[in-house]
């Protein structure tokens, strides 16, 4: 495929140049030229009110010999990786085994897991979460998490059973060491998926992801390289179902010699008493600039108190130093998907709705009828957050009969 | 001790708007700048050099001959030397091959530390760093916020975690992926804004990295952006209305209607 622009048809409006998410747009001898940085993405198309851009058919350059395709087709089976923190495994390797289940399904092959530096009693957990097998790698050089010995060992798994996907949380550590793994086996990676399927035509991966702070999103495939491989957003996909009797096999892997250049000498814990974990929490109320200082967010603590969740709070709030970083919602924070987020005095700026936009319901309160916020709220309250607050805070403390 | 800074030139995406009847980008007026996290990684460039008062800070971007404008931003925050990597063969590049191409001119240059931003705020993918790592074989500590100690053959750093941070300790040479907490970048300098005049600006293009083409651009990226398209938002919209009072009575009922209670 090719982007071209029909020259007859063009009449120097320029509407395409700015749409081009990879500026790959100018304007030559008054007309508009695509050049090499073109992705192919195809935004400009839909923009040109002349209908002068187009898509092409060239004979791809891309395409492999019958023997490299042939290679492809050695790759079978959808992996997840199966993080651990404390020996203990995460939430959202549950969530990669409720998506890759479905993937697993479409494609009508395996599912396995890859577990390392935790015991078989944790690898068991995950058959039940959905996979078919586990690789585990009780080793305790694993169990705290270095780039090094992670990328070694996930490699070299690759390599020997070679998978068709590849899946893994867009934690710290997923997005740290995944990529090396990538690097290694010169193969693609598209980051933090929102959302996966499989192309009915071709049988690829389509991964879909936000991108430029949450403006777009862009569909991402990775055609001529196995495996195909993605970091998955915590929070978005929903959870395996879990079954008690689900039975599987679970593969002992051996691994020797492991030396790592990092060592982490210390963890520290840096959560302070008001939260929960907000990845975990069905409901949140979360706080901005408009909640004026630690003493507003005072209030918010204890309307999550008689709600049972916990407080997050957006960029502007962590800013000021009114609470940790550990409960900043959005791009550059953290993704949730409570049951109830309640926003008060959050403006709504696009890396906010980003990491909250996916709750359940949603309840704004903003003294600003024209804040952005209220065209993502379920229920919208123009007011004051002081006075709102209280009143309601007591209205569910009489509801729940606290 | 010798550092190289990878940095991007992006635009300002917090600038940027959405033209709500096409559903595309609509970039115009929005600046370009110097990724925000890659603004931290100079400014601890520049402190280590100072601290230990030897070695030089080299900054490194890969990109269209415009790029040289941010280069020359990164010498008037006090940069000693600048390389552009820039060739028509480099086009296109997903995060594989743009490290790749990185990787090769570090190689070259020859470095002890190698910072780079957490991610860039157009690509987003935060994968260049781990990515160059590999590809130069040594290693890397992500999402670093603080730099503890600098020794010949050894730093230790913070590196954030989910719900705090870890102390690793890493042997040099070594890449480091900062955030924005690491530290608050310094203003150009008069003095820097006049060397950033001056400096000669090295140009490197596939030949001088020595790279087959292969690998490199569009060519060498396994990752293709299909499509794209603008973001879904809920849009079942209710504000409500009456007195505060009324609308908190409200809006508890539904509460408790929808089992959120
Ligand atoms: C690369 C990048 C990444 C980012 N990542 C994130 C991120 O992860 N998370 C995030 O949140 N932001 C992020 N931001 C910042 C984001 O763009 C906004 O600046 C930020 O979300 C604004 O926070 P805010 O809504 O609390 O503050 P403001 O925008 O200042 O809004 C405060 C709101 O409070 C209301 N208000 C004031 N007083 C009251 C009152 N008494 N009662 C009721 N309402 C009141 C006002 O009407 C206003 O709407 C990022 C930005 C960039 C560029
Ligand atoms: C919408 C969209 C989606 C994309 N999705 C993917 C994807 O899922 N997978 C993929 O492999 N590619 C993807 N790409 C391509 C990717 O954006 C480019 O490869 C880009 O050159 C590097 O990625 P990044 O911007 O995400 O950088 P990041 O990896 O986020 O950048 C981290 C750091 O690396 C350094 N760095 C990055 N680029 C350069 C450079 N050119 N010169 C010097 N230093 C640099 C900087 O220090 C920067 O702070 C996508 C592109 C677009 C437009």
């Amino acid at each position: 495929m090719s982007i071209v622009v029909d020259k007859d048809k063009c009449n120097a409006c320029e509407t395409c140049v700015s749409s081009c998410p990879f500026d790959a747009i100018e304007m030559k001898d008054d007309k508009a030229f695509i050049n090499e940085y073109c992705n192919e993405c195809k935004a400009c198309l839909e923009v040109c009110p002349e209908g002068a851009i187009k898509e092409v058919k060239i004979p791809e350059p891309r395409a492999q010999s019958t023997e490299h395709r042939q290679k492809l087709q050695d790759y079978k089976g959808v992996w997840i990786f199966a993080e651990q923190r404390e020996k203990k495994v995460t939430a959202v390797s549950h969530e990669l085994l409720g998506i890759g289940r479905k993937l697993a399904d479409e494609l009508q092959t395996g599912l396995s897991a890859v577990l390392l530096g935790a015991d078989e009693s944790e690898a068991k957990e995950l058959v039940k979460w959905g996979a078919d097998k586990v690789y585990l790698c009780e080793d305790p050089a694993l169990e705290k998490f270095n780039d090094d010995t992670y990328t070694e060992v996930l490699s070299k798994l690759i390599k020997e059973h070679k998978p068709s996907i590849v899946l893994s949380g867009a934690t710290p550590i997923g997005r740290s060491f995944i990529p090396r793994v990538a690097a290694r086996l010169r193969t693609g990676l598209t980051a933090d998926c929102t959302s996966l399927e499989i192309d009915k035509e071709t049988k690829n991966l389509l991964q879909v992801r936000p991108a430029f702070g949450g403006n777009i999103m862009a569909t991402i495939l990775c055609p001529d390289h196995r495996p195909q491989m993605a970091t998955v957003r915590p929070r978005v996909m929903k959870k395996g179902e879990y079954d008690g009797s689900r039975t599987g096999d679970i593969i002992k892997v051996a691994a020797d010699g492991l030396t790592s250049r990092t060592k982490v000498l210390e963890s520290v814990k840096e959560v302070s008493e008001i939260s929960v974990n907000l990845h975990e929490a069905d409901i949140i109320v979360a706080g901005g600039r408009g909640v004026g200082g630690e003493k507003g967010f005072k209030l918010l603590e204890e309307l999550a108190q008689v709600l049972g969740g916990s407080v997050g709070a957006s960029r502007a709030a962590v800013d000021e130093k009114w609470i940790p970083y550990s409960h900043q919602v959005g791009q550059t924070g953290k993704t949730v998907n409570p049951k109830l987020y309640i926003a008060c005095g959050i403006s709504g700026a696009v890396q906010h709705l980003v990491g909250m936009q996916s709750s359940d319901v949603i309840v704004a309160i903003n003294k600003n009828p024209e804040a952005p916020i209220f065209s993502v709220a379920t229920y919208g309250i123009v007011g004051d957050l002081f006075e709102i607050i209280p009143m309601l805070t007591k209205q569910i403390k009489e509801a729940k009969g606290l | 001790m010798d550092i190289i800074v990878c940095i991007k030139q992006v635009p300002d995406t917090a600038e940027i708007k959405i033209d709500p009847k096409t559903n595309t980008l609509m970039r115009e007026g929005v600046p370009s700048i110097i990724n925000p996290f890659d603004l931290n990684a100079v400014e601890e460039a520049l402190q280590i050099r100072d601290s230990l008062g030897d070695g030089k800070v080299t900054v490194l971007t890969m990109g269209p001959p415009q790029a040289e404008s941010a280069l020359r931003e990164a010498i008037s925050m006090g940069a000693d030397e600048a390389v552009l990597l820039s060739d028509r063969a480099f086009a296109g590049a997903d995060t594989w091959a743009t490290s790749y191409t990185l990787a090769r001119a570090i190689k070259q240059l020859g470095a002890d530390i190698v910072f780079c931003g957490k991610q860039a705020i157009d690509g987003d993918t935060a994968q260049v760093g781990p990515e160059t790592a590999e590809f130069l074989n040594i290693p890397h500590v992500a999402y670093v916020k603080k730099v503890e100690e600098v020794q010949k053959d050894s730093i230790r750093v913070q590196r954030l975690m989910d719900e705090g941070y870890d102390v690793v300790e890493s042997t040099v040479p070594v890449l480091l992926t900062v955030v924005k907490e690491l530290n608050v970048p310094r203003m150009p300098s008069l003095k820097g804004k006049m060397a950033a005049k001056k400096t000669e600006i090295k140009k490197m293009g596939m030949a001088e990295i020595g790279a087959d083409e292969n690998d490199l651009g569009m060519k060498g990226s396994p990752t293709q952006v299909r499509n794209i398209f603008a973001p879904q938002f809920k849009t079942e919209r209710r504000m409500l209305d009456g007195t505060p009072e009324e609308q908190v009575n409200f809006l508890v009922k539904e509460l408790k209607e929808s089992q959120c209670l």
